[in-house]
C-alpha cells in the first residue's frame, strides 16, 4: 500500500495549491536558465549568421560587440587584397531609437555591403532580400513592421521588404538590416542647421589662418558641403568582415592583417568569445546568482512544506510506529511526497513555462540539457529538503500515538 | 523457561517505572507483576493516574520499563530498559492495540486501516484485503470499507481498530478504555468479542477499563492503585 498516495488524495487540494506553488518557483528558476540561454544565442547569431571568418576592427579595441570600433571605409579594399582572402565586406552596426506610433522604437541598425551583400543569408520569413541600393530594409519581427512599411530614419523614408525572426542584438533590440551607405546616412545623418552652423564655424576658424588670409580659395573651399571637401574623411565603418579562400590559411591571412598598425584582426571564434566575456558574462553571472539563490528558497520552501506536511501526519506516523511499521516505510512516506512534489512541481514549471516564456519580451531558450539539469537540481532538493521532515518522523515516539 | 511458562502469553514480573530523577522522581508503578495465559481476559481497573496505562505501555513494549522483566510467549523481550529484541517488530507480529480513541490513520479508508497492519507484518495486498474485508464483516462493518474514519461514527471506528489489532492474529491484544466512547449495548459486544478472540486465537488479553457493567465477561481481574498491583478476588 502507498501511504504517500493514500494521504495525497486525502489532502489533494492542499498539495495540489503546493505543488502549483512549488511548480512557479522552478518555472522562475527554468526561466531564468533560458533568460541567459536567451542572451547568449541572440548576442552571438548575428557573428554566427553572418558568415565572416575574420573580423578586422580598430585597432586594440575588441571589436564592435564589445565596444566603439572605428575603421576606414577603404579598409575593405586593402583587406580584399590580401592573399587567402576570397571576399570583404564592411560591417556598419549601430542602435538608434525613434518615436513610433507614440512609443520608443529601439532598433539596432546592420548595414549589408550592396551588391556582394543583399542580405540572402538573413532567413526570411516573409518578403524578399533587399533589391536596391537605397531606401529599403529587412527587419527582425520584434520591431512589430510588416512589408510595405514605411519608417522615417533620418531624411529618408525607408519600406520594409522582408521580414526576419530571432535576429536580435546583444542588448535585445531588433535587427533592421539595410545597405551600408543607408546605415551610415542613418547613423552620421545630421539636420540641416547643424551642417550650415559647422560650416560657418569653418569659415571662421579659416577666416584666423594665416594660410587662409593668403590664399581666400581655401576659405572658399571650408563653405562647400563636407562630401566636397577632399580632406575631410568619409565616413567610418565599425569593421570590416572577410571570407577567406577555400584552403586558405586563417591564420597567415591573420598574421598579414596583424601586422598593419592601425587595425586588429581576429576570429569569428575570437569574436564570439570576446563577446561572451564580455557584456554577457555579467549578465550570466548575474543571472547564475540569481539561479542559485531561488533554487536555495525553492529548497528551504519545500523543506518547510514538507516539515509541515510531516507534522499534519505526526499522530499518524505514531500510531504507524506503534503497530509496528519500520521506519523505511515511515521513511518512504515522506521522501515518495517530497519526490512526487518535487515532479509535479518541474511538470508544471515545465508546461506552464512553455506557454508563458514565448510571450517574455526577449527570447528564453529552454535547452534539453538545462532541463535535465534542472531535473537533477529538483530531485536533489527534494531528497534534501525531506530530510528535515524525516528528522522530525524519526523522533516520534509511539507513545505519541496514545496522548 | 519452564513448561509452565510456555503457557502464559504475558508475563510481567516486578514492573517499576521512575520517571524524572531527584526532587522531581516520580513512581509511577512500582514492583507490579501479572501473568496472562494464552486465551484469558483480563480486566485492569483502578482510578485516573493509577499507573495502569503505565503498565500497558511497558507490556506493549511502547515504554520500558525502569526495571522487571516483560516475556511475551515465552520469550523474554525486555530486562528492564533492555530490548532483548527488535521490539517494533516484535509489536508487529505479536502484539494487536486498541485505544480509547479508535486512532485509525485519517488518510486511509477502513479496509485499508485493516489491512495496513497486515502488509507491514509480510502479508501480500490482495490476502490482506480479503482477510480485512472478512474481519470487518465478522464485526459487522464491511458495509463501510471504503469510507474514511472521519464518515464512520464512534463505535464503527472502534470495531475497525479491534479488527487492525485481531488481524495478524496476535498473541497478546492490549486495549485502554476501549469502550469509553460506545454505548453500554456496544461496549458489551466489544468485550464479548475480545473474550470470543481471546479463546478462538488463544491470545491473552489485557482490557483497561471503567465500565464494570462487562465484568463478568474477564476471566480475571486486577486493579492498581498508587503503581501498585493486585489481583481483585471480588
Amino acid at each position: 500500500m502507498n501511504l504517500a498516495t493514500k494521504d495525497i488524495r486525502h489532502n489533494f487540494g492542499r498539495f495540489a495549491l503546493t505543488a502549483v506553488g512549488i511548480g512557479m518557483l522552478l518555472m522562475v528558476v527554468m526561466g531564468m536558465g533560458g533568460i541567459y540561454r536567451g542572451v547568449v544565442e541572440d548576442a552571438t547569431l548575428l557573428i554566427d549568421r553572418v558568415g565572416a571568418d575574420l573580423w578586422i576592427v580598430q585597432r586594440d579595441t575588441r571589436g564592435p560587440f564589445a565596444e566603439l570600433s572605428r575603421v576606414p571605409a577603404n579598409l575593405v579594399y586593402r583587406a580584399a587584397a590580401v592573399p587567402g582572402v576570397q571576399s570583404s565586406r564592411e560591417f556598419v552596426y549601430h542602435t538608434i531609437q525613434r518615436q513610433r506610433d507614440g512609443q520608443p522604437l529601439r532598433i539596432a541598425v546592420l548595414g549589408l555591403s550592396w551588391p556582394t551583400d543583399k542580405g540572402e543569408w538573413v532567413p526570411l520569413m516573409t518578403g524578399r532580400p533587399l533589391g536596391q541600393s537605397h531606401y529599403e530594409m529587412i527587419t527582425d519581427k520584434t520591431l512589430g513592421m510588416s512589408i510595405g512599411e514605411q519608417l522615417n530614419l533620418g531624411k529618408e523614408t525607408y519600406t520594409v521588404v522582408g521580414t526576419t525572426s530571432n535576429m536580435i542584438s546583444s542588448g535585445g533590440d531588433g535587427i533592421a538590416f539595410v545597405t551600408v551607405t543607408d546605415a551610415q546616412a542613418i547613423q552620421f545623418d545630421t539636420p540641416g542647421e547643424a551642417v550650415r552652423l559647422e560650416r560657418a564655424a569653418r569659415e571662421s576658424r579659416g577666416e584666423a589662418f594665416e594660410q587662409a588670409i593668403q590664399q581666400p580659395m581655401m576659405l572658399e573651399n571650408a563653405g562647400r558641403p563636407t562630401v566636397q571637401i577632399p580632406a575631410i574623411a568619409r565616413p567610418q565603418i565599425s569593421a570590416v568582415m572577410v571570407t577567406l579562400s577555400h584552403g586558405a590559411n586563417p591564420n597567415e591571412v591573420t598574421k598579414t592583417i596583424s601586422g598593419w598598425g592601425d587595425v586588429s584582426v581576429y576570429t569569428a571564434e575570437g569574436q564570439r568569445e570576446l563577446l561572451l566575456k564580455g557584456s554577457v558574462e555579467k549578465v550570466r553571472k548575474q543571472i547564475g546568482l540569481f539561479r542559485v539563490l531561488l533554487t536555495i528558497i525553492a529548497a528551504i520552501i519545500m523543506a518547510l512544506i514538507l516539515y509541515t506536511l510531516t507534522l499534519d501526519k505526526i499522530h499518524s506516523i505514531a500510531l504507524l510506529k506503534l503497530i509496528g511499521a519500520p521506519n523505511t516505510v515511515i521513511l518512504g512516506l515522506i521522501m515518495q511526497q517530497a519526490l512526487i512534489l518535487g515532479i509535479v512541481g518541474f511538470g508544471i514549471a515545465y508546461l506552464v513555462g512553455q506557454q508563458l516564456f514565448p510571450k517574455f519580451p526577449r527570447r528564453v531558450i529552454i535547452a534539453n540539457a538545462d532541463l535535465l539539469e534542472l531535473a537533477g537540481i529538483v530531485l536533489a532538493i527534494s531528497v534534501l529538503s525531506s530530510m528535515l521532515g524525516i528528522w522530525k518522523a524519526m523522533k516520534v515516539s509511539p507513545n505519541e500515538a496514545l496522548s | 523457561m519452564t513448561s509452565d511458562s510456555k503457557a502464559y502469553a504475558i508475563e510481567a514480573d516486578g514492573l517499576t517505572k521512575i520517571y524524572g530523577s531527584g526532587n522531581t522522581e516520580v513512581v509511577a508503578m512500582r514492583d507490579a507483576s501479572m501473568n496472562v495465559k494464552q486465551g484469558e481476559v483480563v480486566a485492569l481497573l483502578g482510578p485516573s493516574g493509577s499507573g495502569k496505562s503505565t503498565f500497558l505501555t511497558a507490556v506493549g513494549l511502547i515504554n520500558p520499563p525502569t526495571s522487571g522483566r516483560i516475556t511475551i510467549g515465552g520469550k523474554l523481550v525486555l530486562d528492564g530498559e533492555t530490548a532483548q529484541t527488535n521490539l517494533r517488530s516484535f509489536r508487529r507480529e505479536h502484539i494487536g492495540f486498541i485505544f480509547q480513541k479508535s486512532n485509525l490513520i485519517p488518510f486511509l479508508s477502513a479496509v485499508e486501516n485493516v489491512q495496513i497492519a497486515m502488509e507491514l507484518n509480510g502479508e501480500s495486498k490482495r490476502s490482506a484485503r480479503s482477510r480485512a474485508i472478512e474481519l470487518m464483516d465478522y464485526l459487522g462493518v464491511a458495509d463501510r470499507a471504503d469510507n474514511l474514519p472521519s464518515m464512520l461514527s464512534g463505535g464503527q471506528q472502534q470495531r475497525i481498530a479491534v479488527a487492525r489489532a485481531i488481524a495478524n492474529r496476535p498473541s497478546v491484544i492490549l486495549a485502554d478504555e476501549p469502550t469509553a466512547a460506545l454505548d453500554g449495548h456496544r461496549g458489551r459486544q466489544v468485550m464479548e468479542l475480545f473474550a470470543k478472540v481471546a479463546h478462538e486465537q488463544g491470545a491473552g488479553v489485557i482490557v483497561v477499563t471503567h465500565d464494570h457493567r462487562a465484568l463478568d465477561v474477564f476471566d480475571t481481574i486486577y486493579e492498581m492503585e498508587d503503581g501498585l498491583m493486585h489481583e481483585h478476588n471480588d
